[in-house]
């Protein structure tokens, strides 16, 4: 069993299916060994595609390439790859138990039985699942399955870890928990990993780099803070949090600016006084969220913005507000 | 109030309805232990016509426990990868071949059996052995392995469970053996059960290519319902409900609904 964990390299892979959908365009990708990189994107932007090619689930079309270190792995089968995976649906064995389902990988392998038994407790530790160790997995629950499928995963010491979506299928608060788990697991492991996910608060919180993806191509790679604050295109803005746009010619006081609309976040815009302001609007809708208030406000028939902060007032509906917006932070898109 | 009464009458309707069927049946199996059930019961109980038929039909029992357990084996071999593969394949041509391994159970035994002698009467060793029997038995059986067994592959996510095993390093037949035959174990049961008693039970087919030495046990029953006194078919169909009885209620065990599996 290797230690060292792979750098992954992708060259002009794309992927049609039988019935003729084009599911990817040529991608040509580079992953760093020990980096955590997440494919991020809506339904059928080609995320989990790209993550099963790499994995060997699926066959690139013709002339793509998939490398591991060195290793051009492309005709290589899912079963020699030594990659780890984690489905959506978390995929345990059903006709055994949960210390079976983590030594699984490592009966395959024909270890020695006292080794695997030792890797097993190993990641039942890792995990805090050891109390579970004979339980059939239909008694788990599933923050539990997620962490047995996780403990599987790693038990073979894989090159690279694939995750796809996780975290889906639990309720708020679980996944929110388990993303920290998550990400501290990854950096104490310093395996590769990929992970697979539509959420982007998600994806912001795993990545070393995130891949932003639609229509089976790549819109932009980059650290989060990067794709937050220059975002390559209009869907790479829109995709990642919230982006308000408005054309110029209803401010005032505003300096010279180019272009004939002004990106920007929510939290770059203050509630000013009248004098001071840019322009002014209605609040159409408030939601108080606790750490922020978001107020939607009407500046005329057609633009409207979305505001947040910490707002000491409670802005009612129907009232005038003054807004003003912070325009070292506004978002320019490369032409 | 009117709610129970309806449920009261809906259950007489239901009794009545079952010993309609139950109560020859039980008639049957009481004649066959009855001394001579022209004179009734007060001749007395005896397990004379019992023996009798062991003496006379024991052939006749032995080789349809032999047809039914080659019968299993077969379609056990035939029939589970058959279903892995259709339900892999899944979709048009997956269900037109599923409905062609059904076609058998809809055509008439009679017509069965005649094909089959037209097909292969012409190798008289085959057609004067049990193994001729036990071909249209299996053409008889095969569909409920098949569905049994496909209807639980297509349900549980095994094309999940497949990728992971196989992302674990696990070659095709270990994963056949170690994952999906375990898993599919509850449709092969059910599948096994219904094929056992589907061809200890079966007549219309085994009528048609039975000849004087390959005797089933339903054959040897119509046989002595048209030429023994009627104690002694009686109690060939008590021996053939002790047999079968126990069968069938493995088979609606096996088929409860469960909660937990």
């Amino acid at each position: 069993m290797q230690k060292e964990t792979a750098s992954i390299g992708l060259i002009s892979c794309g992927k049609t299916f039988k019935d003729g959908t084009r599911a990817l365009e040529k991608i040509n990708l580079n992953i760093n060994s020990s980096e955590t990189v997440v494919l991020l994107g809506p339904s059928g932007c080609g995320k989990t595609t790209l993550l099963r090619i790499i994995a060997g689930l699926e066959e690139p079309d013709k002339g793509g390439k998939i490398i591991f270190n060195e290793d051009d792995v492309t005709k290589l089968q899912i079963e020699k790859r030594n990659v780890g995976m984690v489905f959506q649906s978390y995929a345990l064995f059903p006709n055994m138990n949960v210390k079976e389902n983590i030594g699984y990988g490592l009966k395959v392998r024909k270890l020695d039985k006292n080794k695997i038994d030792e890797r097993v407790s190993e990641m039942l530790k890792m995990m805090h699942i050891t109390d579970l160790s004979f339980r059939n997995i239909d008694q788990l629950s599933g923050g539990q399955r997620q962490r047995v499928a996780l403990a599987r995963a790693i038990a073979v010491r894989p090159r690279v870890l694939l995750l796809d979506e996780p975290l889906t299928a639990l309720d708020a608060i679980l996944r929110d928990r388990l993303r920290v788990e998550i990400d501290i697991l990854l950096r104490n492991l310093g395996i590769t990993a990929i992970y697979v996910t539509h959420d982007q608060s998600e994806a912001m919180a795993l990545g070393d780099r995130i891949v932003v993806m639609s229509n089976g191509q790549i819109s932009q790679i980059g650290t989060p803070r990067n794709i937050y604050y220059n975002p390559a295109n209009e869907f790479v803005a829109d995709f990642i949090g919230t982006v308000n746009r408005i054309p110029v010619n209803n401010i005032k006081n505003l300096n010279s600016f180019e272009g004939n609309e002004l990106l920007f976040r929510p939290e770059d815009i203050d509630i000013v006084e009248k004098n001071y302001c840019h322009f002014t609007g209605v609040v159409k809708a408030s939601f108080f969220l606790g750490e922020k208030t978001r107020l939607i406000v009407n500046l005329n028939l057609k633009d409207e913005v979305t505001v947040e902060g910490k707002f000491e007032e409670e802005y009612k509906i129907g009232s005038e507000i003054s807004l003003r917006i912070n325009t070292d932070a506004l978002i320019k898109l490369p032409k | 109030m009117a709610k129970k009464q309806i449920f009261v009458l809906q259950l007489i309707f239901t009794l009545l309805v079952c010993s309609f069927l139950i109560i020859p049946v039980f008639l049957s199996a009481l004649a066959g232990i009855t001394e001579n059930f022209f004179f009734g019961i007060k001749s007395g109980f005896t397990l004379r016509w019992v023996f009798e038929v062991l003496d006379l039909y024991s052939e006749t029992i032995y080789l349809s426990l032999i047809i039914a357990i080659a019968c299993l084996l077969v379609t056990l071999i035939i029939g589970i990868p058959a279903a892995y593969v259709l339900a892999r394949i899944g979709g048009r041509i997956s269900r037109f071949i599923e409905e062609t391994i059904i076609l058998p159970v809809a055509v008439p035994g009679l017509a069965i059996a005649l094909a089959l002698i037209i097909l292969y009467g012409g190798y008289r060793d085959f057609r004067s052995s049990w193994y001729f029997i036990l071909v249209g038995h299996i053409l008889f059986t095969l569909p409920f392995m098949v569905r049994s067994v496909l209807a639980v592959l297509s349900s549980t996510n095994f094309k999940d469970l497949e990728e992971s095993a196989a992302s674990l390093g696990a070659p095709f037949w270990t994963r056949f053996f170690s994952i999906v035959l375990p898993n599919a174990k509850p449709g092969i049961l059910a599948g096994s059960l219904m094929v056992f008693t589907l061809s200890i039970g079966e007549f219309n087919l085994t009528w048609m290519l039975h000849t004087p030495i390959t005797k089933t046990l339903p054959v040897g029953l119509a046989d002595s319902y048209a030429s023994m006194r009627l104690e002694v078919a009686s109690a060939y169909t008590l021996i053939f409900f002790i047999m079968i009885i126990p069968l069938l209620l493995g088979m609606q065990y096996l088929s409860r609904d469960k909660k937990y599996k």
